[in-house]
């Protein structure tokens, strides 16, 4: 059973169509990165897998479970789904512990010495162990982020979303958000990825999903879509962030034009 | 002469001061401090108000606020979320509410509740006696105020982190109770204890319920006492009682206004 079933999904914001009709299949240990342009739809999609948006229309079903399905129990759908945020959204007024056990206690019903049990492992594996007792105000960015993923990991689910997770981070920080996601790849975590970090998706993807104007556009192993990508519109937008110096332009002409 | 920039600001300024100073000192030396110390402060009228007005009045009108002040946050924080469902009638419930409670003087709503719920309910009433009509009275009043500033609250709080709770599995309520409404209070900590220096100040309306000599607060106990003493002392020193609530509470409203944007 896939880990992910989207068919016809479509999604709109009032008058404006975000979505367009996308369908993706993302088998259980695949990693599949999503890459586009701003405004494409990208969080829109992701989002809706975890219903935390509603959709439109089209169908979703995740671990086999269709959670457009109106007597669907989200809540338990969501229990089996991490969620990583851009903006980290860690619990202001808890402690990096705190933040890692307030859903295994209050939703998974775990005693707290199993909860801070399981936040013990889960902070060390991201390398914060020693940050438990501290605030989410006085971490770095890097820091929270990697708290966020831990406090995905403590509940245990079988598929990750990460939301371009190292977009708000300063330069030198984002290379230890992107080492603990790839130690989560290494481990055979299901993850769809939406990112702006080119060579992490080329480097550990098992698929990557290009998306433009609410469509997919082009999808494939990452040494095809980087490396030939058969659609211009690929080609545009690769050569856009991968050579950002180099936009000539009537190449940005082309693209507020379309 | 021609003054510079500078000292012409300075002269300005020296002269603010001087018209001040002139203008209050006038004021004092017009008063006729014997009369006003022959009828305000008359220390055997004082001394004969004690321990009562410690012992029953000032306890009561802290009794009385913070019956009125629990009832209302409670109230007011079933306000603020209804105003904020996605239900429209409790919406429109909710700003109806705050709106009519908004509008009209505590005392009338006092009146209300003491005369016309004996009327509605001629065989109830409310529990506690005055205590509970106090509670209600004023409590209406303070919740619509209450509602709106725990509304703000609310609303101040990110929607990440309802949306960070729900991914995690929580259900709305859930997430609610452990996540948005701690870091909402948080935030609306100051303004609620402004709230709890207008509610003791409203408390010198509960004379129209009609209190006994158990059941009285300061302002009406000062005023019997002025009444049978004929002697205007007991407001100066139910005065000072007020103040004996109300500027500390100031005090900590400013300390967490400025622990507040030190934070941030
Ligand atoms: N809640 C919303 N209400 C209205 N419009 C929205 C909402 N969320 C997203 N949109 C719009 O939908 C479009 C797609 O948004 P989305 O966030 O999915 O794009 P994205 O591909 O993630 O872009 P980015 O790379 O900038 O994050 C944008 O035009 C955005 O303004
Ligand atoms: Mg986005």
């Amino acid at each position: 059973m896939a880990a992910i079933e989207i068919g016809g999904l479509h999604k709109s914001f009032g008058s404006l169509e975000v979505l367009r009709g996308i369908d993706l299949t993302v088998e259980t240990g695949e990693v599949v990165c999503v890459i586009g342009p701003s405004g494409s739809g990208k969080s829109t999609l992701l989002r809706c897998v975890n219903f935390l948006e509603e959709p439109t229309r089209g169908s979703i079903r995740v671990a086999g479970v269709e959670v457009t399905d109106p007597d669907c129990d989200i809540d338990a759908v969501r229990r089996g789904i991490g969620m990583v945020f851009q903006q980290f959204n860690l619990f202001g007024h808890l402690t990096v512990r705190e933040n890692v056990t307030i859903a295994q206690r209050r939703v998974l019903r775990r005693s707290r010495a199993e909860a801070d049990r399981i936040a013990g492992v889960n902070l060390d594996r991201v390398g914060l162990a020693d940050k438990a007792a501290s605030y989410p105000a006085q971490l770095s960015g890097g820091q929270q982020q990697r708290v966020a993923i831990a406090r995905a990991l403590a509940m245990d689910p079988q598929l990750m979303l990460f939301d371009e997770p190292t977009s708000a981070l300063d330069p030198e920080l984002v290379g230890e958000v992107l080492a603990v996601m790839r130690g989560l790849v290494a481990d055979g975590m299901t993850m769809l990825v939406v990112t702006h970090e080119m060579a992490f998706a080329r480097e550990v993807a098992s698929r990557v999903v290009f998306m433009d104007g609410g469509l997919i556009v082009e999808q494939g192993p990452p040494a095809e879509v980087f490396g030939k990508p058969r659609e211009e519109r690929t080609r545009a937008f690769l050569h856009r962030v991968l050579e950002p110096t180099r936009v000539s332009e009537s190449e940005i002409g082309a693209h507020l034009t379309d | 002469m021609k003054l510079s920039p500078r000292r012409r600001r300075r002269v300005f300024r020296v002269a603010g001061y001087v018209i001040f100073v002139l203008v209050i000192v006038a004021v004092l030396a017009a008063a006729d401090w014997g009369r006003l110390s022959d009828a305000f402060f008359r220390s055997d009228v004082a001394g004969s108000m004690f321990p009562e007005a410690i012992t029953i009045a000032l306890r009561n009108t802290i009794i009385y606020t913070l019956l009125a002040f629990v009832f209302g946050l409670t109230l007011g924080l079933i306000l603020a979320l209804m105003r904020l469902s996605t239900i429209l009638p409790y919406r429109w419930f909710a700003t109806a509410y705050i709106e009519l409670f908004r509008g009209l003087p505590a005392l009338l709503v006092l009146f209300m509740i003491g005369y016309g719920v004996p009327l509605a309910f001629p065989d109830r009433e409310i529990p506690g006696g005055v205590y509970g009509s106090v509670t209600v009275g004023l409590g209406l009043t303070a919740a619509a105020y209450m509602a709106e500033t725990i509304r703000a609250g609310i609303q101040a709080v990110p929607k990440g982190q309802l949306e960070a709770a729900r991914t995690l599995g929580m259900s709305h309520p859930r997430a609610m109770v452990s996540i948005v409404l701690p870091q909402a209070f948080r935030i609306v900590i100051p303004p609620l204890t402004n709230e709890i220096i207008l509610l003791t100040k409203d408390t010198s309306l509960v004379y129209v319920l009609g209190v006994t000599s158990s059941t009285i607060e300061l302002t009406k106990f000062a005023g019997d006492t002025l009444n049978s003493r004929v002697n205007p002392t007991p407001l100066v020193v139910a005065g000072l009682l007020y103040l004996v609530i109300t500027l500390p509470l100031s005090q900590l409203v400013r300390g967490l206004e400025r622990r507040a944007a030190r934070e941030r």
